[in-house]
């Protein structure tokens, strides 16, 4: 149906041949080269148009609508579409590796889609929080479906895994800044579901992943995704979040147990601010500390700057060519290794290509390790700070704008 | 009051960095867009650069890859003893299970006249293995071409297969010339 059938009259370049086309004298045609037609590129901006459409509507019913049951609705469809149907590969998790890509590499052309995925939900994020996690994202809506039984976790857990995404985060743009790889993509737990197609072993982590999302909802989206910390982060200054109350709290506790991502913020008691100056004291402390972490994070992360360039092909391949004296002449020696032999460049412009990758790599290290660092200090210094709050209202970081809390509130508009 | 001073105090900053944020993102989208391509680019191979290694046949992210062997006819031959469809050991020039190269039995050789036959391939069946590219291209006219079937192809952000291709042949062209098809031009 898609295939598209060459004219072979456009057919005019004639390579020397070993053995010429033959004349034929039995009448027989010589057949067209099928090969398939390439999607349209309409339908890239059809997408386009229709992501914003759905950012709009989600907002929408989040913010105006409150209703939980249409945003159920609207993360069923955006499943389908954007996950069952468009093979989850419009990923906007995905785009912050092309974006950071491109900040880095001059060299490398980013398409348009990718910078406007990027932009568009940590531009929403900013003003009404992470509604893109609530219903547009498929990763989030497959694993919202499975959220059947979740348990509460303790806090010291929670802050412990919350770390994660940063790591994976910090990860990912050094492995797309130098040019590498795409980590997120590669290790994309549900993209195997959506297309009905993956390795096994990738199945078996998304199958966990899924499974472990019926007690802990959404694990993806709380201790992996590092495009959810990007929206954490934007979240946490958004101007309009989804509140709890329509009105005003009356700390009914309807709403305590309702949110399965623990996102809920309990009214602080008076008591805990009697230790306001022990607080202080430890703040100061760990002030002090967060430097002191981002100098031994930086130091720790750089030492496995060759192992982490080891990801890259130029690295291995030199590494595999200066290896390749020392080895006895009954191992094979790999193909890239043929191939870079075959090709006749010039082995030392490779060693100095692989010297500027390597310590690109390090230099990407150190800043990734101290960012790393600086989370946990910062993560350190949050635990002591105390804000007194008298209401319960959602964590405006935390917060995936899914409006389960939203039926559990008997208080009526304003 | 001194509560009313102290939430207008947060506002005032979560707007600062709301703007702030704002105008980052708005820097590196126009920053990016300068230097951006408007238009579709796909995956494919350039069959000049491809060194018929068997990696396409594994490395795709699909179970059977997006990889397949295409036939320029008018490139081919038509030989009687094909060395893309037949072993360089083959005892006769036939048919035969042992004498065929292909893995898969991809390739269906049809009688045309004396002395020539005609190869096609099996898309369904072929697995990008590249033994039939590598047997037509040492000792044939190099008809038989290895291509990215766009159809089958998701076109992932990073392609799997360019990132362990050992002559990186592999690359992202426009969409509109999806085909990089040696000796022949669309």
């Amino acid at each position: 149906m898609l295939v598209l059938v060459i004219s072979l009259l456009a057919f005019n370049v004639i390579a020397i041949q070993r053995f010429p086309k033959p004349e034929f004298e039995s009448g027989y045609q010589v057949p067209a080269t099928q090969v398939a037609k390439v999607q349209s590129v309409v339908l890239e901006y059809l997408d386009l148009a229709l992501f914003l459409a759905c950012m709009s509507v989600i907002t929408w019913l989040i913010i105006k609508k409150r209703s939980r049951r249409a945003v159920f609705w609207m993360s069923v469809f955006s499943l389908l579409y954007f996950g069952f149907y468009r093979n989850g590969c419009i990923c906007l998790v995905g785009s912050l590796q092309n974006v950071s890509m491109a900040l880095f590499n001059p060299e490398y052309k980013i398409p348009v889609t990718a910078i406007t995925f990027f932009v568009i939900p940590l531009g929403f994020t900013l003003f009404y929080g992470r509604t893109f996690c609530a219903g547009v994202c498929p990763l989030g809506a497959i694993q919202d479906l499975f959220a059947l039984r979740p348990v509460s976790l303790k806090p010291w857990i929670r802050y412990l895994l919350g770390l994660i995404p940063f790591i994976y985060l910090g990860l990912a743009v050094l492995f797309a800044a130098t040019g590498t790889d795409f980590i997120i993509c590669r290790y994309d737990p549900f993209v195997g579901f959506f297309r009905h197609n993956a390795t096994y072993l990738m199945f078996i982590i998304g199958g966990a992943l899924l499974l472990t999302g019926i007690f802990i909802a959404r694990p993806y989206c709380r201790f992996l995704c590092p495009y959810g910390v990007l929206l954490n982060l934007a979240s946490r200054v958004s101007r309009r979040h989804l509140s709890i109350a329509p009105g005003t709290c009356i700390n009914c506790r309807l709403c305590e147990n309702a949110c399965p991502y623990d996102a809920i913020d309990k009214p602080t008691g008076l008591g805990v601010k009697n230790d306001n100056r022990e607080l202080v004291k430890k703040l100061i402390v760990y002030c002090l500390v967060t430097p002191a972490l981002v100098v031994l994070c930086g130091w720790t992360v750089s030492k496995y700057h060759e192992d982490f360039a080891h990801v890259n092909f130029k690295v291995r391949l030199a590494q595999e060519l200066m290896t390749l004296d020392r080895k006895s002449e009954t191992v094979a020696i790999p193909a890239e290794v043929t191939t870079f032999q075959a090709s006749g460049q010039q082995v030392e412009n490779l060693y100095k290509e692989t010297a500027a990758i390597v310590k690109r790599f390090y230099t990407g290290s150190w800043i990734m390790g101290g960012f790393i660092g600086l989370v946990f200090g910062l993560t350190l210094a949050r635990l002591t700070l105390f804000r007194y709050q008298n209401e319960y209202l959602a964590n405006k970081g935390n917060c995936l704008s899914c409006a389960r809390c939203l039926p559990y509130c008997p208080v009526k508009g304003e | 009051m001194d509560k009313d001073k102290k939430i207008k105090r947060r506002d005032f900053i979560n707007t600062g960095i709301r703007l702030g944020i704002g105008a980052g993102l708005g820097a590196i989208a126009i920053g990016l867009t300068s230097r951006s391509v408007s238009g579709k680019t796909i995956w494919q191979i350039d069959p000049s650069k491809c060194v018929q290694c068997d990696i396409c046949s594994k490395a795709c992210v699909l179970q059977t890859s997006a990889v397949k062997c295409v036939h320029v006819y008018d490139m081919c031959g038509y030989c009687d003893l094909c060395s893309g469809y037949l072993r360089s050991n083959a005892k006769d020039l036939n048919t035969a299970a042992e004498n065929r190269l292909c893995p898969t039995g991809a390739i269906v050789r049809k009688y045309v006249e004396e002395p020539f036959f005609e190869y096609t391939i099996v898309e369904e069946l072929c697995n990008g293995c590249a033994k039939c590219v590598k047997g037509c291209g040492s000792f044939g006219n190099g008809s038989l071409q290895l291509q990215i079937q766009q159809k089958l192809c998701v076109n992932c952000n990073q392609c799997a297969i360019a990132r362990s291709c050992p002559a990186e042949a592999i690359s992202r062209v426009d969409h509109q010339s999806p085909y990089l098809l040696k000796g022949f031009e669309g």
